[in-house]
């Protein structure tokens, strides 16, 4: 199967709501100790509008979105045949709880290593907040074992 | 929590303070899929994961990555990180230990921001790489 016709790829633009208490369930669940994450008068305190979503929790937004690991289905491919191989992010502002998120996913690159016996799929989405300034953009890369 | 950073005494090659973290539970697993949105049942269920050819059940690649991140903001406010990034080398297990590093590899002074380039690292109780990541941040002069 041709995968290159799938570089340049969109999918169906997103809008994900951020919520405090989910974010406060993330920072838990990562052994955050800040007060920052549990507490928006602290937060507010350090300058946050609220409490700011972690680091790594645009991915969650992207997953709650049924992106990134869904070009696999849209694909054809089997899930058990791929690994998150990169992640990336760039960060322009704070995401803080009650912030509405929206995005899009594309597919930038495909391409084949050790002859093909190795597959990597890379996808980016930018993420807007709900005034239209960029927050976050994700790169992810999958890699999958062909074969 | 974070202390002055100095950009002008900070050299290439220095390091961060290091983050070591709890051992890995079978429960943060499961807080993890239901706080992060990743269900895939090869964190969650060993029958599961062998069925996918693992020994057992194996930490999500993303709270590896949480863990490292983690590193950079015990040590700068996080509104001081302006990129993170990770490629995903080896997995964990329920008991492993992570240990989050993260050295000096860069300077750059770029529109009135001084800029740290860092090279990260997580590892496991055996000194076995798990992460290999790079951040930019942000520090005050």
């Amino acid at each position: 199967m041709d995968y290159k016709n799938y570089i340049n790829k969109t999918y169906e633009p997103f809008t994900i709501e951020v919520e405090k208490g989910r974010l406060r369930f993330f920072a838990q669940a990562i052994g955050e100790q800040n007060p920052i994450y549990q507490e928006e008068s602290t937060a507010q305190e350090a300058g946050y509008e609220s409490i700011p979503a972690p680091l790594t929790f645009p991915f969650s937004i992207t997953m709650d979105a049924g992106q990134s690991f869904n070009v696999l289905e849209d694909m054809g491919i089997p899930k058990t045949k791929a690994v998150h191989g990169e992640q990336g992010f760039i960060y322009h502002k704070p995401i803080c709880a009650d912030d509405v998120v929206t995005g899009q996913q594309k597919i930038v690159d495909i391409y084949e290593k050790k002859g093909g016996a190795l597959l990597f799929i890379v996808t980016e989405i930018s993420l807007s907040n709900q005034r239209n300034e960029p927050v976050c953009d994700l790169q992810s890369t999958i890699v999958v074992r062909n074969g | 929590m974070s202390k002055k950073i100095d950009f002008e005494t900070l050299k290439i090659g220095d390091s961060i303070p290091e983050l070591v973290k709890e051992p890995i539970t079978r429960t943060q697993l499961a807080l993890f899929a239901g706080a992060s949105g990743d269900h895939n049942p090869i964190h969650l269920d060993d029958a599961e994961a062998q069925a996918g050819g693992l020994d057992g059940v194996i930490a999500h690649g993303m709270l590896n990555m949480a863990f490292l991140g983690q590193v950079l903001t015990e040590w700068l406010p996080q509104r001081a990180v302006r990129s993170f990034s990770t490629r995903f080398a080896a997995m964990a297990y329920p008991g492993d230990v992570i240990t989050c590093k993260g050295v000096v590899s860069g300077k750059v002074k770029e529109k009135g921001e001084n800029l740290l380039e860092l090279d990260l690292l997580a590892e496991n109780q055996n000194g076995e790489i798990l992460l290999k990541g790079n951040a930019t941040v942000a520090v005050k002069s």
